[in-house]
Formats: C-alpha cells, structure tokens, sequence
C-alpha cells in the first residue's frame, strides 16, 4: 500500500487541465504518458503535495493506471507525498558545498527554524531539508524555494537569517 | 588569453536575448547549415572537429551521430541531456542561464544534421529558471523563423520542447534519461542496444549533453578544421570546466584543452590559487564519480612533466596515478578538508541516488557508507578499511550502468591515495570525532 497522507478528494480546475493539455501535444500521438513528469509539477505547484486522489485524477486524465503515477511519484524526490510549509528551504548537503560551510549552514536553519528535517514550523510557514547536489557548486553553499526553485548562491548565516525574515514578511506574519 | 567559442559575449549585456545574440553573430550556423549545407556536410564537419562528448564520457560526437539507424518512415529524435547532476559540475545550468540561445541554435543544427524534426531538451526539474528561460528563448527563436515549419524557408520543419526531470541523478544516465522522458522511473535500460538503434518511444535516438550541443555552432561556423586546431591530440577544441571548492574563484571557464592543471588552479586567469593562503590537498578532477588524487600527482605526472587538462594526460597513469577528465567538475580540497569525510558524503550520495536495479550497487552503496561513517566517526577498525575496498571491488563492473562504478572509483582511490588519513581516523577515535 502506498502510504500518502489523505485530505479531500481535488477537482483539477479548468485553467490547470489546459496547462496540461498544453504539455501532452508536445508528444507523439498515444505518447501522453510523456507529460507524467511535467503534470505531477503542475499539479504540485497547485497544491504544495501530491495526494493520492490529486494522482489518480492525473491516472485518469493522462489514461494511465494510478500505480503507474504512484511509481514516478515515489521514484522522484521532488514530488512530496505530503504536506509542506509554505516555504520548503532545500539546501544542497553535498562534497564540494560542504567544502565551503554548506553541513553548518544546514544545521543552523533547522535550530533556527526549530523542527526536525521534514517538519513544518507551528505557524505552517517552513520546512526544509538536504537535498543533492544542484549543479552550483561554485557558488555554495546554496538553497532552492519551490514551486519556482527560486535560487540563493554564497549563502552565510547572516543571509539566511535575513531570507527567512524576508519571507515571513512576504507571508504577512511577521 | 584561451580562445573562447561558447562563452566569447557571456558578459554582454542582454546576450540572453534573441536580438543581442544574433547580434553578435548568434544563428549565423543555422543559416549556413540550412542554406548552403547536406545533413551529411554537417555531420561530416563535427567529424572532423574531432569534438567528443562533453558529458563525461568522451565518446566522439561526429562518430555517434553517424552510427544513427535511419529505417524508412521511422521519426529520429534528438534528446539533449541537461540534467547534470554530478557533483561538482555545473556549467550547463550555467550555459543555459546566461547564453540560452547558443543551445537553441546548437539544437537546430544538430536536429537538422539528424535528421529530427521533434527534439527535447531534457533539464533537471529543479532548473525551473532555467526551462522558463529556455522556453523564452525559444518562443523568440520560433517567432524569428528559425524553429516551426519550413525553418528559413528550407524544407527542415522542427519543433524543440524542454522536458523537465523530477529530481534524479540517474536520469543523467542517458537510457534512464529517455525512461524519464517517456514518463516512467529513470531505470537505465542495458545497453547495447544503444539509443542511437532503439531510444525514445524505440525510435533511433541521439542523447548528447548541452555544451556538446552548444560546440557544434562554432564548428559549423568556423570548420571543423579550425576547432580541431584547438587543443592537444585527440582532446580538441575548448571545454568548460567547472570550478569549486577551496579556491579564489570559483566559477566556470573556458579553456582551450591542454592548459596545464597547474596554470588552471594557481594562474589569475582561472581559479587564482587555494583560498585563504591554504595549501591543495587533492582535487577530483572531472566531477565526483572519477578518481581522487593528492596534489603532487594532479599536479605532475609520474615522469615529472607538468599534467595537462586534456583527456588523455588526465588520465595518464591509469587509476594507479591518474585519474579522468569526465564532466569537467574540478574539485579543489584544501589541507584542511578530510578525505574521508568527503568519500563518505559521496557514497552517501550515490547510495540516495542509486535507482535500486542492481544488487551490487543498491546494497554495497549503503555499505560503502556505512563503513565510512564508522571510520569518519572514530570507531572503525583496520580490517573495517580492507572491507571497503573489497565492497567498492564487488560492485566496480558488476552492475547494469555506470553508476555503481562512479560510487566505487572514489572510495578506491581515496583508501589508495590516502590510507593514512584512514589510519589515523582508527588510532585517534577521540580526535577524529571532533
Ligand atoms: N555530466 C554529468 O553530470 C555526469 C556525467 N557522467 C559521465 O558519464 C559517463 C558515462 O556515461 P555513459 O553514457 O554510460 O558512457 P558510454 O561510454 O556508454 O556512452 C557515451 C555515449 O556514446 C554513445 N555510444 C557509445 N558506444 C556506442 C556505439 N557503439 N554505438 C552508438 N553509440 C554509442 C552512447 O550512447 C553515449 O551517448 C562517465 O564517464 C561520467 O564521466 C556521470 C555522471 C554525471
Ligand atoms: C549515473 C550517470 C549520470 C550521468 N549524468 C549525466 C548528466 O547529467 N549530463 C550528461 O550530459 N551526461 C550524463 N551522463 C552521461 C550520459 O549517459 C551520456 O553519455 C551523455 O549524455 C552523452 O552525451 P555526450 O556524448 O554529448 O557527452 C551520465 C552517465 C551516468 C552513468
Ligand atoms: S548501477 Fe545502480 S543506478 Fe545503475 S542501474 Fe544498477 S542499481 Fe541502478
Ligand atoms: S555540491 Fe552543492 S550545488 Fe553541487
């Protein structure tokens, strides 16, 4: 059994089924299955996660079998299989950024933040975890914010202080 | 100064823009190619540049393309690999951030030299900002008329799409790339056949990296003559090397292949020596899955001449003294990293990439790391570093892809280059734990 966490059945809205049919004529005729990747995105940066019944609407939309959506989701670690703050940190945890303070900058954002790798904060604004290396190793360490990937490059204490600063602002909580 | 072909206008202002490239001379090969050349002349130039794969393996490109089935009523496609996602390489999303328009024009010629009339540029999803800015790009391209039906008023009608990834190391692996694209999990298939015979969707398929494709413009431009006189031997033309680590600056470079590793890391030109007044421990060369090696043996061969950043002298000396040119990801160490704290993070890393198919590579990874973690942590024992050599031997050859080779190279040569280091780890547990 596929462990996701449930919430209420999802609707795809008009908007996002065009968005979709726009990425499946990008394929041979019968190829469909070719916008798997590309719709599981969609449908995440909709939703912020990809519940079981957001991935079985997308089985049914793409005329695949759900287990077919269930194997891409589990396989691909940027699909979340549940729900995450409003702002997911990913800091590249690998050899050449830890050559220049990426592991210290890690820990620091999660004592900061105050939960472990995966959780979200109580005010639901922030979870964060390592993630692999994301090909800016000269410009370490570095973090990534979904559903965009916006990308901060030399980060330092000091910057990341004032990031999540920044993005608690954005979010009118501060 | 180096010549340079791919990143000759990176610093002019709006180079990411259409009318700034064609401006400096952007597009120039896609009206040569189309206008006064075969599909065969194309092909034949790339030959004769001598270019080999600028994603790690060398393989000449010319050499590949020309080995593409051509069935009767059968679609070919061009799939260009913009996953990179070897640690320590990162010129592509480079390329592909500043200079977009050199990949779409690589893209046309190369598409038409194939033969392909649907192409995809497969990009790592977490490069969103870059699919946006290569969709610009070629929405400004279309719009030219350059890409869409009857490309400059040839008969060549070509649609391009980027496909994004999911976040996958293993979908770099050119098979497991095209699984991906077909909209499954990135388990490489086993090769032969080759995709060059059955790829995408089965059809006959070229997988080349995004600076091998972004080559083939000034190569058609130029001549493929004129780039092979670039370089030393069979290492021709200019590379980009990407450089981190523990230097002055980091960043990614042109150079002509054939700079001595020594100029690379100390010149102004390049990294400007070790940072903080520090000294070079080691470098791994061309992306974490090739060799390690200590200063002295980056530096210079075992002969005593200076080692070079070509293909062959990088790899002069086997794994016994040398190492691999590979992706071009130059990872400078200073003397106060740890090797066996960097070996552990990268079986670590290839253990979480491992897509799990084969045995040797799923479970050796996971030993791999866990001996390291034990050794890193002070509570390793001498045999424990004997177990790990033989584990990286068990899973070397034994395995569908080469990623299980990639995550035993490392740790192989670092236990070969840096058994002291190991050592002390065991007799001073307290220490090594600080
Ligand atoms: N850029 C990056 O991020 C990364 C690069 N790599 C590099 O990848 C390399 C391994 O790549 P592979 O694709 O497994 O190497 P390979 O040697 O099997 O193939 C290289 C290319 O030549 C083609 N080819 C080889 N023989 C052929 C034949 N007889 N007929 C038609 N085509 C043929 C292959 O299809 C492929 O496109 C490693 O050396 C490593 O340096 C590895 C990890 C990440
Ligand atoms: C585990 C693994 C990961 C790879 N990752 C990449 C990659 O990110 N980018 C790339 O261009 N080639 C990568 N390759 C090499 C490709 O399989 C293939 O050789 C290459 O894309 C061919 O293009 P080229 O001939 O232009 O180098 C990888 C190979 C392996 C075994
Ligand atoms: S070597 Fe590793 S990554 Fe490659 S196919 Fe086998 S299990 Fe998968
Ligand atoms: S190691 Fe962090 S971006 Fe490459």
């Amino acid at each position: 059994m596929l462990k996701v966490e449930e919430t209420q059945p999802v609707e795809f809205s008009s908007e996002l089924v065009s968005k979709f049919d726009e990425i499946v004529r990008r394929y041979p005729e019968g190829k469909q299955k070719s916008a798997l990747l590309p719709v599981l995105h969609e449908v995440q940066a909709v939703y912020g996660w990809l519940s079981s019944s957001a991935m079985d609407r997308v089985a049914e939309y793409l005329k695949i079998s759900p287990i077919e959506v269930y194997e891409v989701a589990t396989f691909y670690t940027m699909y979340f299989l549940k729900p995450q703050g409003k702002f997911t940190l990913e800091v590249c945890r690998t050899g050449p950024c830890c050559l220049v303070g990426a592991e210290k900058l890690l820990n620091y954002i999660g004592e900061k933040l105050g939960v472990e790798e995966g959780e979200i904060t109580p005010d639901g604004l922030f979870s964060y975890r390592g993630v692999e290396c994301l090909a800016a190793c000269g410009f370490g360490p570095v973090l990534q914010i979904g559903p965009e990937y916006t990308f901060y490059e030399n980060l330092t204490i000091e910057s990341v202080d004032k990031l999540i600063d920044d993005l608690k602002a954005k979010a009118g909580k501060s | 100064m180096g010549r340079k072909l791919l990143l000759e206008h990176i610093n002019v202002p709006g180079i990411n823009t259409f009318a700034v490239y064609k401006e400096k001379g952007g597009y120039r090969a896609v009206e040569k190619a189309l206008k006064t050349m075969s599909p065969d002349d194309v092909v034949e130039e790339v030959k004769k540049s001598g270019l080999r794969g600028r994603g790690g393996a060398g393989f000449p490109t010319g050499m590949k393309w020309s080995f593409l089935a051509k069935p009767e009523g059968v679609p070919r496609y061009l799939v260009c690999n913009g996953d990179e996602s070897e640690p320590g390489t990162f010129k592509d999303r480079f390329l592909m951030t500043h200079i977009p328009h050199a990949l779409i024009e690589g893209m046309i010629v190369s598409s038409f030299a194939l033969g392909a009339n649907t192409s995809y540029i497969y990009v790592r999803g977490e490069m969103m900002p870059q699919i946006r800015i290569l969709e610009k790009a070629i929405a400004e391209a279309k719009e030219a008329g350059y890409l869409g039906k009857n490309i400059l008023g040839s008969d060549f009608d070509l649609e391009l799409y980027v496909q994004p990834g999911g976040g996958a190391y293993i979908c770099g692996e050119e098979t497991a790339l095209l699984e991906s694209l077909e909209g499954k999990r990135g388990n490489p298939r086993i090769k032969p056949p080759f995709p060059a015979i059955a790829g995408l969707y089965n059809c006959p398929t070229v997988v080349n990296n995004v600076e091998s494709i972004a080559a083939t413009v000034p190569i058609i431009n130029d001549g493929g003559e004129e780039y092979a006189k670039i370089g030393i031997g069979r290492s021709t033309g200019t590379k980009l090397i990407s450089a981190s680590g523990n230097i002055n600056k980091p960043g990614v470079y042109e150079i002509e292949l054939g700079v001595s590793v020594e100029d690379f890391i100390y010149s102004d030109e390049y990294c400007g020596g070790i940072a903080n007044g520090k000294r070079l421990k080691a470098v791994v060369a061309g992306g974490s899955s090739v060799p390690i090696l200590p200063a002295n043996l980056i530096l210079n061969l075992v002969n005593g001449d200076k080692r070079l950043m070509t293909y062959e002298s990088l790899s002069d000396g086997g794994f016994a003294t040398g190492t691999m040119l590979g992706s071009g990801g130059f990872i400078v160490m200073d003397e106060d990293q740890c090797v066996v704290r960097n070996t552990w993070n990268f079986s670590r890393f290839y253990n979480h990439e491992s897509c799990g198919q084969c045995s040797p590579c799923r479970e050796g990874t996971g030993w791999m790391t866990k001996i390291l973690h034990k050794i890193e942590t002070g509570k390793g024992s001498y045999s424990d570093i004997d177990l790990l050599v033989d584990v990286s031997k068990q899973i070397e050859g034994n395995t569908i892809c080469p990623l299980g080779d990639a995550a035993a190279w490392p740790v192989a040569s670092a236990v070969r280059h840096f058994r002291d280091e190991f050592e002390w780890h065991i007799n001073e547990p307290r220490l090594s734990q600080e």
